[in-house]
């Protein structure tokens, strides 16, 4: 078994949908990730310190409040800026296919989209994360 | 029948039940969307007992489990009314123009995430979010701009608010008072249905106790100054949307509904006063019986709870209405013109259970906010289903259904269950705190997607009947970006040119009130007038209130 | 594993105060092994000892609400605070969910405040095995004080007052908690015992209840009295009192030097647990005794020889003196 993959999930923006999110943090874990959960109504700079101080290997981001192309590229760049960088991104959410393109250019590893089978994510991670 | 017939039927079901066993049955899962499970059959045995005045009685009669008007869709169809906002104030009010236009016969004004939450457009909260999920109102003066050339005692609005309901309330009611027309005739809805926000929603401002402390204060301000109002709308939509079962859907709902009653009482109000004026919410999900039952099992036990137990006496403090959703969370983003045919389904089994008002989702809400032409599609829907397929020639025409009759009585006995066990928590707050909402609903969807995952339940597009590299070829509609600096600008406007003395006096005023114990809606309605923000009046409540802390459960 | 330089680097980054750095030396101890060992010697004239207070009760007894409020009034006091949450991990699928930081999210914000949600990936005890390791990363990195949360559910809270100079026992008035926390030994290891959610309409003979059998229990002259102090974490009430309570046993730990001699016992013990790990991994790896231990299993299965015969050959192998 390789080194034990750390997930941060996290619910930026003012809606309260965490439906998707608590279900994903589920999977991981029954996966046998150790997913850190930040809860509702997060800022940006909240995400971003908690990333780091939990040294996570990647950071779930959902949002439906459709601010995600403000929401996305500002936890980067805090992340950046924290020193967490090399953290990879990926999302979920109600996010129209140019926004994903968009964000995938901005360094979003991956956008999951309504209707995303959990298993397809734990192996998506596991892929790129243990190759 | 008589005790030989059921004799001889109990033989021939077991016959029968002999035969089935012999059938090659297909292997999938027989359940109801919320993995009940469900008869091949049902017969008499299933409604043994039913007495048909004690338990249906007649459309618009106690216990309205056929109805609350005897004429039902005779006398009118439901109102239909689409669910929009978005972009700035003048954004929807051009969309209101389109949906009035084109047949619609009730508003319905979704707001966005920074209203919903109580901060200002200019907020560092509301970055990026404005106008995004709907219409940022910052002020009476967006609500003015918003309502331009719509008549306020012509039109009923239903405004998706809660935590700061009293203010957006406020905003309406003076925005209809500078065209002239009076609280009195002015009619409408306000969600204001703070419980299922902690439960499932999580659009929250302040803790509970003050929370219903305003809630009652509205109630009480409304039933003597805008009697036509409907004070709460109290939602099983979300608490459904958070991945509840449908039993789980009716029996928090009515538990919210029933605290909402003993919170009134409490303050001294007369339930017969308020109670006319609470209406309901809910979801109108794929499972077309479970659906249709769970509406009946929902008139029954608010018209059997509230006479009995809370001495209800007038027929409109027993009599439930609500208004009906289909379920945004059963749209799926592959092949998105399929959810015309699931929203039709829904909208179906809304109107076969006796909703009193619809909104059928657009088939592109999981990819973004709907296009104009999605909407209309939506609303012919909803024509089609009341002129079109002769359902609504007759009340409740389901009623008498073996199935639809068991189903209703074993929705009722679930409720019931879930009653007693939030009891044994100490009530509906109490369970709150203590995340039995939460984790309930928690656990049932993850139940659900598990189910879906390994393919026990099937989601046409999804996980069956797959289209590989679906190109999606429908039009979306785009939120203007310049909404969020627009709206930042008209406030910084709004500032300056205002008294702002009389603005430092009436939020002192404000949190005067608050603190005290006199009703607080006269305050704020001063707020408005005097052009207050939204941001600002939340601020001074959140002085005397505080801010409310989320247990979590996950 | 890293190179030496690679290390290097984060130690030094570790010591500018860099918080993503902080956070992978963290990580390094949870993984254990020679890097954890390796980061130790580099960071070890920067560890001083530092305070620990543990924090253990049952689930749902408001833990984490109550420590991010108590974490405000260390904070008032200019204290800095490094504070590490330990919850289990799925006993099925060794994933776990990491929920509490939630509660202390607001924290999050706050430069003088460090937040680690620990897995305890297996350790019996509900605390993880890397504490102490942990611990040296925050006393290193200049903290005051360092909390530790535990849920407690039976074994843990030995091991909370193995590794802490101050226990903190968090109950509720629910659910007749104070009787379980007399059964499963809470009450021997508390030296500050909490009943939050005082507004519950039980929670004042709750505490009394408490209070009584706390009685029951000796105290000498001069020795610290277990106390009961009802507090609302989410009304932030009672938060106060129970600061001043912590104070005072930290001065009384200092006065009466047990201070030191539980930073002793602390470090003796975790010498042990260093040792009995290392001997177990030499023992497990050693050929010779996989051996001997295959051949004379058959010996033990059939009664020829006791378990302790083939012991006393084991540790004549290994033959320490």
């Amino acid at each position: 078994m390789g080194k034990m993959i750390r997930v941060l999930v996290a619910k930026p923006g003012l809606d309260g949908h965490d439906r998707g999110a608590k279900v994903v943090a589920n999977a991981l874990k029954d996966a046998g990730m150790e997913v850190i959960y930040t809860g509702l109504h997060q800022t940006p700079e909240l995400i971003a310190e908690a990333a780091v101080q939990e040294d996570v290997d990647v950071v779930g981001l959902s949002i439906l409040s459709g601010a995600h192309m403000t929401l996305f590229p500002r936890i980067m760049e805090l992340l950046k800026e924290k020193g967490g960088g090399d953290i990879m991104v990926f999302g979920g959410g109600i996010i129209p296919a140019e926004d994903v393109e968009e964000l995938e250019k901005f360094g979003v590893a991956r956008v999951f989209g309504p209707g995303t089978d959990t298993n397809d994510i734990v192996s998506f991670l596991k892929e790129k994360l243990h190759g | 029948m008589n005790e030989k017939e059921i004799k001889e039927y109990k033989r021939k079901k077991r016959e029968y039940y002999d035969t089935l066993q012999e059938c090659n049955l297909q292997d999938i899962d027989f359940t109801t969307v919320s993995s009940e499970p469900v008869e091949p059959l049902y017969g008499p045995d299933d409604i043994e007992g039913l007495d048909y005045q004690e338990e249906l009685g007649f459309p618009g009669s106690y216990p309205y489990t056929r109805g609350v008007y005897p004429s039902m869709y005779r006398g009118r169809f439901w109102t239909m009314r689409q669910f929009a906002g978005f972009g700035s104030a003048a954004d929807t009010n051009r969309r209101y123009h389109y949906l009035l236009d084109h047949g619609q016969t009730g508003l319905s004004v979704a707001f966005d995430m920074p209203t919903i939450m109580g901060y200002d457009s200019d907020h560092e909260r509301s970055l990026g979010e404005v106008g995004k999920c709907g219409v940022a109102i910052d002020s009476l003066q967006d609500m003015e701009t918003m309502f331009k050339g719509i008549d306020q005692s012509m039109v009923t609005t239903s405004m998706t608010i809660n935590a700061p309901a009293a203010i957006l309330l406020s905003f309406y009611l003076c925005a209809g008072e500078k065209k002239g027309v009076p609280f009195e005739k002015m009619g409408g809805t306000i969600q204001n249905d703070i419980l299922k926000e902690y439960i499932a929603q999580k659009s929250w401002i302040f803790p509970p106790e003050p929370s219903m402390r305003i809630i009652t204060d509205i109630l009480e301000f409304c039933s003597q100054h805008v009697p036509r109002w409907n004070t709460i709308s109290i939602s099983g939509y979300h608490i459904r949307e958070a991945g509840s079962t449908a039993a789980q859907e009716l029996a928090f709902t009515l538990a919210d509904g029933f605290a909402y009653v003993e919170a009134g009482i409490e303050a001294g109000l007369d339930v017969d006063e308020f109670a006319p004026r609470l209406s309901f919410f809910f979801n109108s999900h794929l499972d077309f019986f479970e659906e249709i039952a769970k509406y009946r099992a929902a008139r029954r036990i608010w018209a059997r709870r509230m006479k009995e137990k809370y001495g209800a006496t007038k027929k409109k403090s027993l009599l439930m209405r609500f208004h009906t959703q289909t379920a945004g969370c059963s749209l799926t983003a592959q092949q998105p013109e399929n959810n015309i045919v699931r929203t039709a389904f829904q909208a179906l089994s809304a109107v076969l259970g006796g909703t009193q008002s619809l909104h059928t989702n657009s088939m592109d809400e999981t990819l973004a906010l709907p296009s104009e032409k999605a909407v209309r599609i939506a609303l012919r829907t909803q024509q089609l289903i009341a002129h079109e397929t002769g359902v609504v020639n007759s009340a409740d025409p389901l009623a008498g259904s073996y199935m639809v009759e068991a189903k209703t009585r074993e929705l009722e006995r679930q409720a019931e269950d879930y009653f007693e066990r939030i009891e044994e928590l100490g009530g509906v707050v109490k369970a709150i705190e203590r995340g039995f909402f939460q984790k309930e609903i928690s656990r049932a969807a993850y139940e659900y997607q598990k189910a879906v995952e390994n393919g026990r339940k099937i989601v046409v597009g999804v996980n069956k009947f797959v289209m590989k590299d679906e190109k999606i070829d429908i039009p979306l509609l785009k939120v203007d970006a310049d909404v969020e600096m627009k709206q930042r600008d008209d406030l910084e406007k709004l500032r300056s040119g205002r008294d702002n003395d009389k603005v430092a006096r009436e939020l002192e005023a404000l949190g005067e009130a608050a603190a005290g114990s006199d009703n607080i809606i006269p305050a704020i309605l001063e707020c408005a007038r005097c052009y207050c923000t939204e941001g600002e009046i939340i601020t001074e409540l959140k002085k005397v209130f505080g801010e409310y802390q989320e247990p979590i459960f996950l | 594993m890293r190179s030496a330089a690679k290390l290097d680097k984060i130690v030094d980054d570790f010591r500018a105060g860099n918080t993503a750095a902080t956070g992978r030396l963290l990580s390094i101890m949870e993984n254990g092994g020679p890097e954890a060992e390796r980061v130790i010697e580099k960071i070890l004239p920067d560890i001083k000892g530092i305070y620990r207070i543990g924090f253990t009760g049952p689930p749902g007894a408001g833990k984490s609400t109550l420590i991010s409020r108590l974490a405000s009034y260390y904070r008032k006091q200019d204290e800095k605070l490094g504070i590490i949450v330990v919850d289990p991990s799925s006993p099925f699928s060794g994933g776990a969910l990491l929920g509490d930081r939630v509660r202390m999210q607001n924290l999050s914000s706050d430069p003088g405040i460090f937040v680690r949600s620990l897995a305890n990936r297996g350790t019996l005890g509900g605390i993880s095995n890397c504490t102490d390791e942990a611990v040296d990363i925050f006393d290193a990195s200049g903290k005051d004080v360092v909390f530790i949360e535990t849920v407690g559910v039976g074994q843990s809270e030995l091991a909370v007052a193995e590794k802490t100079h101050t226990v903190v026992v968090i109950l509720v008035p629910e659910s007749g908690d104070g009787i379980q926390a007399m059964k499963a030994g809470l009450m021997e290891i508390g030296d500050i015992f909490v009943m939050n959610k005082s507004d519950h309409q039980d929670a004042g003979m709750a505490a009394r209840e408490i209070e009584a059998s706390l009685k029951m229990k000796r105290v000498e002259e001069g020795d610290w009295e277990p106390r009961v102090i009802l507090t609302s974490g989410l009304k932030d009430e009672g938060v106060d009192r129970l600061k001043e309570s912590l104070d005072q046993h930290r001065k009384y730990l200092e006065d009466s030097g047990l201070m030191k001699r539980k930073r002793r016992e602390i470090l003796y013990s975790r010498v042990r647990s260093a040792l009995i790990d290392r001997l177990d991994r030499r023992i497990r790896s050693s050929r010779r005794i996989t051996e001997l231990v295959e051949a004379r299993m058959e010996d033990v299965y059939h009664s020829r020889i006791s378990p302790y015969t083939l012991v006393h050959e084991i540790d004549s192998m290994i033959k320490i003196e």
